[in-house]
């Protein structure tokens, strides 16, 4: 929303359907979505939060709207971040020639939790290191997005995506089509084609591929049982694998299975007993050698948290002109490090200004944000960040677009976010859109789903639909109900 | 198909069925005990409505775990532990439970419909007033429970792929339908081919049997005579067209064991051999036979070799 509270064009079409069904349909449409996620059961588990242990995820009935021309340009700075993000990692665990160079200090790499020393000297197939990277933006001004952050690992929320999108193509069919949406339901494939991309060396024939998921406690469960219902293969847990002679086998009712590929949605630390986390119960022992010996391919990499490491984040610029010589088409929120004194210093001095944020955290925990927190919030985080400053970052508020949310009773503005599925394999694709997150509490910047977030699909129209627009005009020039029901009388404009 | 899910597939095949079970054991139960009364004035071994109650326990391998908790036998109290006490894994609400959780651990191997039977029946399930199993309102919950497994077995026969997934959902049911008739017929033996298999609290009895399998109709078709003891014995045990009767499950499961080893390259096991066994055993068996050598001892056996197969199917399938 524009900050006089008006709507952008992209929106006229909604607005338009709201002014012939009301507020109530809105509300009802609402109430149907509801029933029909609990029905399918999409549902998300929450750490530590008493209550329904399979609550669903707030689903805001109306869509976000990007225009092509706005994702077009998002699209090209997404793909060229990921590319540097993957060039990074490759350098990192290879030459060093970033940190010989001296644009990223050694120690923060090297000596980084993230960093793992046992992906050194190995080279991924491809050299790809994160297949899947969700990238975090927000909107400050019309052509202004910012990464808030890049998600290198294991990036989670894309069933969300695609489950919005079904859930408004079944509620607002007439809505739908009259926008030309672009589609998101080919994600799967797309997701299945990268993977079997990455096949490693020795991989005989048609790639085998599966997801390596915890386990259905994990809060992400869901979406481990949609992607591969999606990409037709198998869902397993570590206990469903076992590794001999450095091959990677699942067991089945016919016997041992070869695995080619693993989409693995377990963290680094629980994946191999025998080399990370030894008392893990969820990875599989063996399995770091199979994939250094090219008998199987993780994805993502082992270590690719180190490309995502909030420390590394305000380098990310410079790797793309480092490594591809290029001006990099995404903006940096600017971040500092308390790790340094100077950014120490002006974080402590301005904490009532700043959001801080754990350099590892994720989820939304274990953030202030400053102009929303009390003097006491302020007192502990100035004592934290004392006590350990290389755990703590610090970015200015952002002056973060607003866009339409039905909260209650009535549409108001709400904070965003947008998350979009970066895939490489061997070419990079980017379904348009992606999910988007809003923070529901008002005046909240917060979106995480942990956080009390919603999520609302994310429309890529091609442009806006001739008939709203002409009747968004008539609302402007007033006289707006005669004029667009002369307009239908003339008929044939929709 | 992985083992792990499988193994899923086949105890949420199990549970499912052995809720549905229960609901019927219990609705004849509650059946009896309200014709007890009645019966009691006419024979006096048999006037207390709580042996009903404490027949259905032992039926349901249920009695060791009601003891413990429980100091003496009401048919409350039974209703209770069998219905929805957390305490009891094989009640009513454990079983579901157990069978929605078994179904959401593999929750891609099944198809939106049959997910949805389970989810739907569990969200009820939950939503359940703690009225919900009182005695005027406990009919309504039995005839609900058994309407949702065979929504559930409908939804299974109706939309999965036949494929190992189905093969395995099938072969639980399949197994758990054998064995609660074996154990059914053996909790009323004494009835059938005992000194008490005359008179009226028998023949009530034998109806109750026959009801509890959705047989009663059914014996009439076949026989075309008055309820007998042998021949409701033959009905249930023998006959290949009863869909309950122990014959038809192990024909089931032999099938079914079959095939799930040619679809995995003609591997087979002890599984295999157990499950053909009693499948023959039971397509050549006559009842004259079989009662002349005792009812509760055969049952027994085939209740055992019920157990047998089933860990057998665990060894060779469910954890390789």
């Amino acid at each position: 929303m524009h900050e006089d509270g008006a709507v952008r064009p992209a929106y006229a079409g909604i607005a338009a359907w709201l002014q012939a069904h009301g507020l109530e349909a809105l509300a009802a449409k609402r109430a149907e979505a509801e029933a029909l996620f609990r029905r399918v059961g999409i549902t998300f588990a929450v750490y530590g939060e008493g209550g329904d242990p399979e609550r669903l995820i707030p689903f805001d009935v109306i869509p976000r709207i990007l225009a092509r021309s706005e994702w077009n340009r998002l699209s090209l700075g997404l793909t060229q971040r990921v590319k540097a993000l993957n060039m990074f990692m490759a350098d990192v665990y290879g030459k060093q020639e970033i940190l010989a160079a001296g644009l990223v200090p050694r120690a923060l790499v090297l000596q980084n939790e993230a960093y793992c020393p046992q992906m050194q000297g190995f080279r991924p197939p491809g050299g790809i290191y994160s297949h899947i990277s969700g990238i975090d933006l927000v909107r400050t001004g019309a052509d202004d997005f910012y990464v808030l952050e890049d998600n290198c690992r294991t990036p989670s929320g894309v069933s969300y995506m695609l489950e919005n999108r079904e859930a408004m193509l079944r509620l607002f069919p007439a809505l739908c089509s009259n926008h030309r949406l672009a589609p998101v339901s080919h994600y799967p494939e797309d997701l299945l084609e990268t993977l079997k991309d990455a096949a490693p060396p020795n991989c005989q024939g048609e790639p085998r591929v599966a997801i390596l998921t915890p386990g259905h406690f994990n809060s992400a469960y869901y979406e481990h049982c949609f992607l591969a219902d999606e990409m037709g293969v198998e869902v397993v847990e570590g206990a469903d694998l076992f590794v001999q002679d450095d091959i990677v086998f699942m067991r089945t009712t016919a016997g041992p299975k070869r695995v080619d590929v693993l989409y693995r949605r377990v963290d680094d630390d629980y994946l191999d007993p025998k080399v990370f986390r030894p008392d893990s119960m969820l990875g599989v022992p063996g399995i770091f050698a199979a994939y250094r010996a090219g008998n199987v391919t993780l994805a993502n990499a082992p270590g690719a948290g180190i490309a995502d490491d909030k420390a590394i984040y305000p380098f990310v610029p410079e790797m793309i002109r480092f490594y591809l010589g290029e001006t990099p088409l995404l903006q940096n929120v600017p971040t500092f490090l308390c790790e340094r004194e100077e950014d120490r210093a002006y974080v402590l001095a301005n904490i009532a200004e700043l959001v801080v944020k754990l350099a590892r955290g994720s989820g939304g925990y274990g953030m202030l944000i400053g102009p929303h927190s009390t003097a006491e919030q302020r007192a502990e985080f100035t004592r934290r960040i004392l006590e350990r400053p290389a755990d703590y970052i610090a970015q200015p508020t952002l002056a973060l677009s607003t866009v339409p949310c039905l909260a209650g009773e009535e549409i108001a503005p709400r904070h965003v976010d947008l998350r979009p599925y970066v895939l490489t394999g061997k070419e990079v694709r980017i379904v348009p859109g992606g999910l988007t997150r809003v923070a529901l509490r008002e005046g909240s910047l917060v979106v995480n789903s942990s956080q009390g977030g919603g999520t609302k699909d994310t429309w890529v129209v091609e442009d806006a639909p001739r008939r709203s627009q002409s009747q968004s005009q008539s609302q402007s020039g007033g006289g707006r109900q005669s004029q667009s029901q002369s307009q239908s009388q003339n008929g044939g404009q929709g | 198909m992985l083992s792990r899910t499988a193994e899923s597939l086949y105890w949420m095949g199990r549970y499912t069925e052995r809720a549905g079970n229960l609901a019927r054991g219990m609705q004849v139960a509650l059946r009896m005990a309200g014709l007890g009364e009645s019966l009691g004035v006419l024979e006096e071994s048999t006037g207390d409505s709580a042996d009903e109650w404490t027949s259905l326990l032992v039926a349901t391998g249920a009695e060791p775990g009601f003891r413990a908790e429980h100091a003496e036998v009401t048919p409350e109290a039974v209703i209770t532990w069998l219905a929805v006490a957390p305490k009891n894994p094989s009640s009513i609400a454990n079983c579901l439970e157990a069978a929605r959780s078994n179904g959401r651990a593999v929750r891609t191997a099944l198809t939106v419909d049959m997910w949805e039977a389970l989810n739907d029946t569990w969200r009820e399930m939950r939503l359940l007033a703690p009225t919900a199993t009182d005695a005027d309102r406990l009919p309504a919950f039995l005839d609900w429970v058994r309407a949702r497994t065979l929504l559930f077995n409908g939804a299974a026969a109706d939309t999965m792929l036949r494929d190992d997934g189905w093969r395995f959902v099938h072969l639980g049911v399949m197994l758990e339908r054998a064995d609660n008739t074996a154990r059914l017929l053996d909790a009323k033996h004494a009835a059938l081919d005992g000194p008490e298999s005359e008179g009226a609290v028998a023949y009530a009895q034998w109806q109750a049997l026959l009801r509890s399998v959705s047989a009663l109709r059914s014996y009439q078709w076949v026989y075309h005579t008055r309820l007998q003891p042998k021949l409701v014995a033959d009905l249930l045990i023998l006959r290949p067209e009863l869909p309950r009767s122990l014959l038809a499950c192990h024909r089931r499961v032999d099938q079914v064991l079959d095939r799930i080893a040619e679809s995995s390259g003609g591997r087979r096991g002890e599984c295999h051999r157990l499950a053909n066994d009693a499948y023959v055993r039971l397509r050549d068996g006559r009842i004259e036979d079989i009662l002349a050598g005792g009812l509760h001892d055969f049952l027994t056996q085939m209740i055992n070799r019920n157990l047998d197969l089933g860990r057998e199917i665990a060894d060779f399938y469910l954890h390789t």
